[in-house]
């Protein structure tokens, strides 16, 4: 047996406007695979897709539960109206664990425990002590903090669990404005769900067709598929405990068990990003976030 | 001569520099923003911003003048170099500013701990626009304000301040974010500076020009290629959520046009809507535009409560804005 690391595998939410029978079918696939340990899911990108989705997450979430993975309910990162708020309101009093990604959600929750989502504002130890204090037990942080930070950040506030936003394209923006309607000629009031066309979002190229940037919606994201090749030796000691899979429709199984053979030493980073590469992701690999460089850049990281 | 009259929106006016300070004040400014030159405000740009020193003079010289000064310390705390935000507000506490406007929960938390009459507005860097966020930071902080992010129309916001008690103020003129504010890295992604963290948006030492075959001027940020202009053409600067960009074959403004925002058409909307305060941006801007820009929304905020005619006001605006092109962003629907 190798030795055995105890870095943790989850699954973020699914950023993407999935049809309710391929969610299912994505979850059912997931249940199966036991290198992912805990599951984030719900819609958190738009409010307007969540009627259509809503039917599923009962049956998903005792679907995982039963195959012992951990399930968390992702909140909305960008409520607006009441028909939002108030969704969020119920799922603040939830007695399960939830993810918080607009501070909307802090009061309603009422000190029981929450994990701090990627979409929240905690970029030093001081915010995330705060949120300590108001039960947040798990922090995914922004995608745009460097290790070192994080690594600051660990060892000041020890008693939260950080997860690392690890593989997927790269979540760098919200908007009011839906820009998949925009490019189709429509409003967001009016938009004809043109999102669901777009399963790993809406590519945009640069006017010398370079490929730059990802939309989804009122979401931007990187074109780029960011992969944390940070070694287990290196993810404990920045103080590092869960990495985040951010689902694509690549095989998500398959990544996850890449990922467990670099966590376990069986893959160099070199050879992960390879393995990647060669299952079909949306855009090239990048890295450089986590060395506090451009986000699209590749970074040597520290092995 | 200014109205008195209780329920006249304040306007709120940036500045960069001390002349640009005065410049505010003396056009008529109710309130002043403005930050300590490093990375604890949203606009860390060379060459602006205070030092202690400025700041005090400025606020003693804004105070003389009737005007209120407000300190933007809204980036977000680097880890580990907490201290450095603490010790803005400390600053800003010690120079007689009217009000900190801050973002991030440790400065908000180093206010209202260690500054307890020190008034604090929330930074639309902070992003909240729905009811419960918003009480979160009043409840928490003592927020007497919030700055609200670009997200909302004219009747959200209306009915968003029929359920909160606390102060709302709203951009009206200058730069746009079309991304929600506090929540875009794009401008980290393409050259690693990140609004948030350091104050600086598609930063200027990460722009190039160059020209191709054809004799168009090509801008670039952080080696992207953002916009394109014909042989010349006035070449705009390459503020990545408005340059051009190519998606399901078609290229144009993806995100936005390059468009400034002038929400005065609605000016008497957002004081039905409940509005206490009027925000221009413009932190970057000489004091020749502030002074112009400011002395226009005075005359209009002053027209509108007496009945006047904001007319040549308006006309006076539309000269300020970058290209010409305006328009009222969020505060429409169609917008979106």
């Amino acid at each position: 047996m190798p030795d055995h690391s105890n870095i943790e595998i989850a699954l973020g939410p699914c950023f993407f406007n999935w049809p309710a029978d391929r969610l299912l079918d994505f979850y059912r696939g997931i249940a199966e695979e036991a290198d992912i340990d805990r599951v984030y899911l719900g819609e958190v990108v738009c409010g307007k897709r969540m009627p259509f989705t809503d039917a599923i997450w009962p049956d998903v979430i005792e679907m995982l539960t039963k195959a012992g993975k951990q399930v968390v309910l992702s909140g909305l990162a960008q409520p607006v109206n009441k028909r939002e708020r108030e969704i969020l309101r119920q799922q603040a009093g939830y007695d399960m664990p939830i993810e918080i990604n607009d501070l909307s959600m802090v009061p309603g929750r009422a000190g029981l425990e929450f994990t701090a989502g990627p979409f929240l504002n905690v970029y030093n130890e001081a915010s995330l002590r705060l949120l300590a204090d108001r039960g947040a037990t798990a922090w995914c942080p922004p995608v745009e903090l460097p290790l070192v930070s994080i690594q600051k950040i660990a060892a000041l506030v020890p008693e939260v669990d950080i997860e690392l936003f690890a593989f997927g394209r790269l979540p760098l923006a919200l908007s009011s404005r839906c820009y998949h309607a925009r490019a189709h000629g429509l409003r967001k009031d009016a938009c004809q769900f043109v999102c669901d066309r777009d399963p790993d979002g809406m590519n945009i190229a640069t006017l010398d067709d370079r490929r730059f940037l990802a939309t989804n919606g009122i979401q931007t994201l990187s074109d780029a598929v960011h992969v944390a090749g940070v070694t287990s030796g290196q993810l404990q000691a920045t103080g590092i405990r869960r990495l985040r899979l951010s689902p694509h429709s690549v095989d998500m199984a398959k990544v996850a068990g890449s990922f467990r053979r670099f966590l376990d030493g069986d893959l160099t980073c070199d050879e992960l990003n390879a393995d990647l590469a060669s299952q079909g992701l949306p855009g090239p690999v990048c890295n450089a976030y986590l060395a506090g460089d451009a986000g699209w850049k590749k970074a040597t990281l520290p092995a | 001569m200014r109205s008195t009259e209780a329920k006249q929106m304040e306007l709120v006016c940036p500045a960069g520099t001390p002349a640009a300070l005065r410049a505010a004040a003396e056009a008529g400014a109710d309130a002043i923003y403005c930050g300590l030159a490093n990375e604890t405000n949203a606009r860390n740009f060379p060459g602006l911003n205070f030092s202690p020193e400025e700041l005090a003079d400025g606020v003693a010289f804004a105070h003389r003048k009737g005007s209120k000064v407000l300190v933007a310390i809204n980036t977000f705390a680097r880890a580990g170099d907490v201290d450095l935000w603490r010790e803005a507000v400390d600053t800003a506490a010690q120079s007689g500013a009217d009000a900190v406007i801050a973002a991030d929960l440790a400065v908000l938390d180093h206010a209202a701990s260690n500054h307890p009459d020190l008034r604090l507005h929330l930074s639309v860097q902070a992003a909240a626009n729905t009811p419960e966020a918003i009480r979160f930071y009043a409840d928490t902080f003592g927020v007497k304000r919030v700055v609200l992010p670009r997200v909302l129309s004219v009747p959200e916001i209306a009915a968003l301040n029929k359920e909160i008690n606390v102060e709302t103020e709203v951009f009206v003129f200058g730069g746009l974010c079309v991304m929600t504010e506090g929540r875009c890295s794009l401008s980290s992604y393409a050259t690693g500076k990140s609004p948030n963290l350091t104050g600086v948006c598609s930063p200027p030492e990460h722009v190039d020009y160059t020209e191709d075959a054809d004799g168009r001027l090509l801008a670039r940020l952080g080696g992207f290629t953002i916009d394109s202009f014909e042989a010349g053409q006035a070449a705009g600067y390459p503020t990545l959520c408005k340059g051009q960009f190519t998606a399901e074959g078609k290229t144009g403004y993806l995100f936005e046009d390059p468009v400034s925002l002038n929400a005065f058409e609605l000016l008497g909307e957002l004081s039905k809507a409940g509005v206490t305060a009027l925000k221009i941006e413009g932190r970057q801007r000489g004091k020749a535009y502030i002074a112009g820009v400011v002395g226009a929304f005075r005359k209009a905020v002053d027209s509108l409560s007496d009945g006047g005619d904001p007319g040549p006001a308006i006309g006076a605006l539309k000269a300020f804005s970058e290209g010409g092109r305006q328009t009222a962003g969020s505060y429409k629907k169609t917008w979106r």
